[in-house]
């Protein structure tokens, strides 16, 4: 008999498949304004789900994110707007950038502990802006805005455009969730659920550590990357302190997947329709909306770490997508056990 | 044409000063509780506003304005350890990181809620145009020469409490091992709220001279602070000596880089900083 937590569970199972399929039309019926808005929370989802993969299960708290985020921003622009490719091939290319960037920036804070790491990827992230800021062919400090030959390459029509660039962060976003899905859910998922939960622990029954940490780290660059560029083709100008801007693109993400559940798949989810909400109703706040946030956010870590989707969970029988797998019973094991010795 | 980069390497080294100011009590801090308070800068940056207030408003002397902060500064960080960081410390570095880094978010805005974007600096008087002239072109403002006895103090002074009084002992027993100096009786909670209250008085004593050596705006700190960070970095982490040398080295290179291009000044000590992490992680001096 189905008890009350699990009715809800699969209500919301079913939620949020419709909530995704809908999303995949959402040009044919969101109006120009909303549809602009739903791409927005689609590339910070995608911020969200990476700083979580990273802070909530490889343990590298980065403040750094939005340097890669930038890189993809400026790798987009010269492939498009300066190489003259088309943009839709600059987008993978753009990710591509961040990756190879990724794997020097890694050498140098992987050096250093984790709350020395935290800021050593700060200063990597403050480097890249600046060097960005010396690029003449950028726009050097003042950056540049996009060709407007690459922009009504995306659709003659304004409509067509937002149309466009909401698919492809529609793409992105479910890219990133259909492969921390299955990244959790691999061995080295386990590992990293393992890492998360107890690092000695996990070392000491054998998981490679730095293994994950690298690949956690390279993975999600280029999702950054990739992020950057939709975002350029969002905003259609690019320049240092808007590019690399760590308030957009790193504060605001850190405070999302906190308050929504940090080191769990709904979190990010949940943290970033959080601040969408808030920042619909409670725009004419200004600087208060980052006050505010950051209160509340220092609150969900004293009085309950694992956010509001760590409260929310306690009615439920299971996470809305399963990424733990389930310990297996005693009987069975019993059983098994029993089937070994005969 | 030798003055112009003799001069600017001595400016670099008075730099340095500065940058050591802003070091000794995250370096403190860090190797005391073994978490980076990510708002260290943000706090040097809400002091200098404290200050500003007390100079104007109130029309007293900055030297004087900061002498009365200093004991403020010490009960501040006393609480701020006891009642809010003690409660995620040691289980779990992400959590203080998580903490200290919406602290600095909120003071960051905060700020500029009460006073704006405009930057905003302390008159130091004619202390502050005073120069001691040494032939071919090289002056050394009295200011700067001021500031770099006061770093070099303030780590000898930080050193002597660590390595001969009671105190420090006790702060170094928690430090190497909380668990054990917990079983011997040391009250670890308070011996960290006492490292993290001389730990503000440093920010005290360092906003008293930034305010009036440089402007500052509240978005300032978190630049602060990466120059804190990479000094104590640079220099070793836990050596207190250390960070002094990761000062001057930064304000050499900052102040070297700004005589080629005036843009190049962060940059450069950036640059430097990354050199000696790929070539030397441990620093110029490591403790450990």
């Amino acid at each position: 008999m189905p008890t009350a937590p699990n009715l809800l569970l699969s209500g919301l199972r079913l939620l949020f498949a419709a909530v995704v399929i809908a999303m995949a039309a959402g040009p044919y019926f969101l109006d120009p304004t909303e549809v602009v808005i739903v791409t927005e929370f689609l590339s910070m989802l995608v911020l969200a789900i990476m700083w979580n993969l990273l802070a909530g299960y490889a343990d590298i708290v980065t403040v750094g994110q939005h340097a890669f985020v930038g890189v993809g921003a400026y790798a987009f622009f010269g492939f498009s707007a300066l190489a003259g490719l088309d943009p839709y091939s600059s987008i993978p290319l753009a990710g591509l950038v961040a990756l190879i960037i990724a794997v020097p920036a890694m050498i140098l804070v992987f050096r250093l502990r984790t709350a020395y790491l935290a800021i050593g990827t700060w200063v990597v992230a403050e480097v890249l802006m600046l060097v960005a800021g010396k690029l003449q062919a950028w726009g050097g400090g003042s950056g540049t805005s996009l060709p407007i030959s690459i922009v009504l390459s995306l659709g003659r029509a304004r409509n067509d455009r937002l149309a466009v660039i909401y698919w492809l962060a529609f793409a992105l976003a479910a890219a990133a969730m259909f492969v921390t899905y299955f990244l959790l859910r691999s061995r080295i998922g386990v590992g990293l659920t393992a890492m998360r939960d107890n690092e000695e622990g996990a070392a000491a029954i054998g998981v490679n550590i730095t293994r994950a940490r690298i690949l956690c780290f390279l993975g999600t660059a280029p999702f950054l990357g990739m992020a950057g560029a939709i975002i350029t083709m969002q905003k259609l100008r690019i320049a240092p302190p808007a590019s690399f801007s760590i308030t957009d693109f790193t504060v605001f993400i850190i405070f999302n997947v906190v308050i929504g559940g940090i080191g769990s798949f709904e979190g990010p989810i949940i943290g970033t329709i959080v601040y969408f909400l808030l920042r619909e109703y409670l725009s004419e706040l200004g600087t208060w909306n980052l006050i505010l946030l950051g209160t509340f956010s220092i609150v969900v870590i004293l009085i309950e770490r694992r956010g509001l989707w760590g409260l929310f969970r306690r009615l439920l029988a299971d996470d809305i997508v399963p990424v733990a797998h389930k310990p297996t019973q005693p009987a069975v094991v019993s059983r098994r056990l029993s089937a070994t010795e005969s | 044409m030798a003055g112009v980069w003799i001069n600017q390497i001595l400016q670099g080294i008075l730099l340095g000063g500065l940058y050591t100011l802003f070091a000794t009590g995250l370096s403190l801090s860090a190797g005391v509780m073994r978490f980076v308070n990510i708002a260290h800068g943000d706090f040097i940056v809400l002091t200098s506003f404290i200050l500003l207030v007390l100079v104007t408003s109130l029309g007293i002397n900055p030297a004087i304005a900061t002498i009365i902060v200093l004991p403020i500064a010490f009960v501040f960080g006393f609480g701020l350890q006891r009642f809010l960081l003690q409660r995620v410390v040691g289980e779990n570095v992400l959590l203080v990181i998580l903490v200290t880094f919406g602290l600095s978010i909120i003071i960051e805005n905060g700020l500029l809620e009460g006073f704006g974007a405009d930057p905003q600096k302390i008159s130091g008087g004619s202390l502050e145009t005073a120069t001691i002239a040494l032939g071919d072109g090289i002056n050394m403002g009295v200011f700067q020469v001021i500031t770099f006895v006061a770093a070099v103090a303030m780590v000898a002074v930080l050193d002597l409490i660590l390595y001969r009084s009671g105190i420090g002992a006790k702060i170094r027993a928690v430090s190497d091992d909380v668990v054990a100096a917990d079983l011997i009786g040391l009250s670890s909670a308070r011996i960290y709220a006492i490292a993290m209250g001389i730990s503000f008085v440093t920010i005290g004593i360092a906003a008293g001279f930034m305010s009036i050596w440089t402007d500052f705006d509240p978005a300032s700190g978190g630049t602060r602070l990466l120059i804190a960070f990479e000094a104590i970095v640079l220099g070793g982490l836990g050596s207190l000596w250390g960070s002094l040398v990761g000062g001057i080295v930064l304000g050499i290179a900052q102040s070297v880089g700004a005589q080629f291009d005036i843009a190049w000044q962060m940059l450069a000590g950036h640059i430097v900083f990354l050199i000696v992490l790929a070539v030397r992680p441990q620093g110029l001096f490591p403790k450990y």
